[in-house]
């Protein structure tokens, strides 16, 4: 089990959010600036940014739900992201991610129990002359095979 | 000596960081004198890192390089390439969109000047506004994204709309797989999409630009940042561009892991800090756009053609190309084959000749079974559609589609049944939730298939049937061509479909 956070004082979330208001459409900027930040979009930050905006809270939430990228939980210290589209599949790639998920014991998004990798899955990363592709945070790795990714995981200290 | 390293994601992704750096270190060690440059990559992945050596007599190809290999290549023991261009697949292609990638540092603004850039801003600089659009008209110029419209007439509406503020956006979310052209011309030649989207807000009259990037690219959201930074350094951006009293400016968007992103009304949304739902049509985008504005929508690669247009002009662009496709297409071939990467080539070329000479069949050496054309949405050709020419009408008549120009080859070991299922899902995990045929048909889909699976020859004609709503009632593609791969898959490979009780029988 990962430590619980401790709470993120609001004006260090309301600098985050103050700091792109300026902008033509600012909800997605601030969204992922608040999840660069903190690693993760706290609760609380949910109201601050719909008083900021002058939307409700629910439509920020509904907004952050939609998309992928963003999650309400820190992940782990390191997020592997493992390419299941296409162009990867033809290279093994599903046997690949298939192996990796039931050596850690994990399911997609599970995070190992030591919090240090959390596995996401992701449909194509540009890579895809080089398959199966990985990334680790937002370092890009090509024509990962059983050895490279026990490399990576290692590393990773998964 | 300059020795040139390509900072490309691909090229990274194979090591080329690590080159690099034991380049510098060999050479601070031998005393060496090293200009070391990070290039973009010349596509030739199979190659990557491909790294080249100029000792003042041109530049001599050597790859892939691994670490271990740095001293022999320091001490000119290193087999070479010779010259990048003269490498078979690169000396066949035709490059104009891309044909500075690989050989400038995309940071240099000199360098770009210096290899054709800039010329094709100049000039627009000196037109109207309706001779801007003509040029792009007379191009033949077809929207790079997928769906093939022509550039000139939606530049021509967004023109013609009266508006305090209009917009060009730019769509690179590039999420199909096999494909990377986005990515490629924005990590290595990135001055060429923000002259080209200059040279769009000059011609239809917006002063304000954006680039929604997809997330999973961070390497090209940095350099791209970087290049609008010194853009705007050199007044290439700004109130006043190059001294003409005109103005444009741009910024990164980062979109944020959602496929249907791509399509450019849920593009629209997400910029606009909403769910990225896809909105009806009418109204068009390039009426009612960004916030309400109008607004052109383009593809990256469709706004980075357009300086090489005005640089040698719409008639040499217009006659490269097969019928109404014209000029050439950055063809992205990855997946199951010997040689892949980015091949630049006119319209017209027969796909059998790509997949089995250019890419040289399969890196396992097994025979090819299936190729995706045009990313998830794409239909999958057998080899017994290897003659199709690859272009928008030619495609379209074999029930396929171009897209983005990738290409995805398969081996023999291909399940197209599980192929088929992995379609239905892709649409049930990306369907943006609007509309029923999409939202509820993919998850029916992917049942239906495991029926199918599992022995059940009655779910043959109700895929078929679910493939027709699908298509009939889908509010965007993403629904209405999930069918393409699906019933592809289900025509040309009926065996990996065969139900168990048939194939015992
Ligand atoms: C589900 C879906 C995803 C799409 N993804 C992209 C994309 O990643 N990039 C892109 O340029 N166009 C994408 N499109 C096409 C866009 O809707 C639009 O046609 C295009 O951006 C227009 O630019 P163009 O005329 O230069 O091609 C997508 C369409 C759909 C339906
Ligand atoms: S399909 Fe995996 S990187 Fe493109």
């Amino acid at each position: 089990m990962q430590n619980p956070t401790p709470a993120i004082p609001d004006p260090e979330i309301q600098a985050v959010i103050d700091k792109d208001l300026h902008l033509e459409g600012p909800l997605l900027p601030i969204l992922h600036g608040l999840q660069t930040t903190f690693g993760h979009i706290p609760d609380t930050a949910i109201a601050l940014v719909a008083a900021a905006l002058n939307i409700t809270k629910a439509e920020v939430h509904g907004v952050m739900s939609f998309y992928h990228d963003f999650r309400q939980v820190p992940a782990g210290r390191h997020v592997l992201r493992i390419c299941r589209a296409e162009a990867c599949q033809a290279m093994g790639g599903k046997a690949l991610a298939d192996e990796t998920l039931a050596s850690l014991g994990l399911d997609w998004h599970g995070t190992t129990a030591n919090g240090a990798v959390t596995i996401e899955p992701v449909y194509c990363l540009g890579l895809c002359a080089c398959a199966p592709a990985a990334m680790v945070d937002d370092k890009v790795i090509g024509r990962v095979d059983k050895a490279r990714m026990d490399t990576i995981l290692q590393e990773a200290g998964a | 000596m300059k020795i040139y390293v390509p900072l490309d994601s691909a090229a990274k992704a194979l090591g080329a960081d690590a080159v690099a750096a034991a380049i510098k270190a060999e050479a601070a060690k031998r005393g060496l004198e090293v200009t070391l440059i990070r290039n973009g990559s010349h596509g030739m992945i199979w190659l990557e890192p491909l790294v080249e050596i100029d000792t003042g007599t041109g530049r001599q190809g050597f790859g892939p390089v691994t670490v271990a290999d740095v001293p022999a290549l320091l001490d000119g023991k290193m087999a070479s390439l010779g010259p990048v261009e003269e490498i078979p697949f690169f000396a066949r292609q035709t490059r104009l969109t891309f044909a500075r990638c690989g050989i400038i540092d995309p940071l240099d603004l000199a360098d770009y000047e210096a290899h054709g850039g800039l010329a094709g801003l100049r000039r627009a600089l000196a037109m109207s506004g309706p001779d801007i659009i003509k040029e792009v008209t007379d191009s033949g110029l077809r929207g790079r994204g997928g769906a093939g419209f022509p550039t000139g007439i939606k530049w021509n509406t967004v023109m013609e709309a009266e508006a305090v503020q209009k917009y060009i956006v730019c769509n690179a979310d590039e999420g199909d797989s096999g494909t990377f052209a986005d990515r490629m011309i924005m990590e290595g030649d990135p001055f060429t999409l923000i002259e080209g989207m200059a040279i769009a807000g000059i011609g239809v009259g917006a002063t304000k630009g954006y680039v929604y990037l997809r997330s999973e690219y961070p390497d090209a959201i940095n350099v791209m940042n970087q290049a609008v930074k010194l853009a705007r350094q050199n007044r290439l951006l700004g109130a006043d561009i190059l001294g003409s009293g005109k103005a444009f400016d741009m910024e990164i968007r980062v979109g944020a892991g959602a496929y249907v992103c791509g399509e450019e009304t849920s593009l629209l949304n997400s910029m606009e800090g909403k769910r990225g739902e896809v909105r009806f049509k009418p109204p068009l985008p390039a009426l009612e756009g960004f916030m309400g504005r109008p607004t052109v929508v383009n593809n990256v690669i469709s706004l980075a053609t357009v300086p090489v247009i005005f640089e040698k002009g719409a008639a040499h662009y217009a006659d490269f190309g097969l019928g109404r496709s014209k000029g050439t297409m950055p063809i992205q071939i990855a997946g199951n084959v010997k040689y892949g990467g980015l091949f630049e080539t006119a319209f017209g070329m027969p796909l059998g000749e790509l997949v089995n000479d250019v890419a040289g069949g399969t890196a396992s050496g097994h025979p090819v079974r299936a190729v995706q054309v045009g990313g998830p949405l794409g239909a999958y050709m057998p080899p017994a559609k290897f003659d199709t020419p690859f272009a928008y009408e030619e495609f379209d008549g074999q029930e396929a589609l171009i897209g983005h120009a990738g290409i995805v080859v398969f081996d023999d070991s291909v399940d197209m049944l599980q192929m088929a299922r992995f379609a239905m899902e892709f649409c049930s995990v990306e369907s943006c939730g609007k509309c029923t045929p999409c939202r509820i048909g993919s998850v029916r889909g992917v049942e239906t298939i495991d029926r199918i699976a599992r022995g059940d020859a009655d779910a043959i004609p109700l895929l078929a049937d679910l493939c027709d709503t699908m298509t009939d009632g889908s509010l965007c593609a993403l629904g209405g061509f999930t069918p393409y791969p699906v019933m592809s898959a289900l025509t040309h490979f009926p065996e990996d479909f065969a139900t168990v009780k048939e194939a015992a029988e």
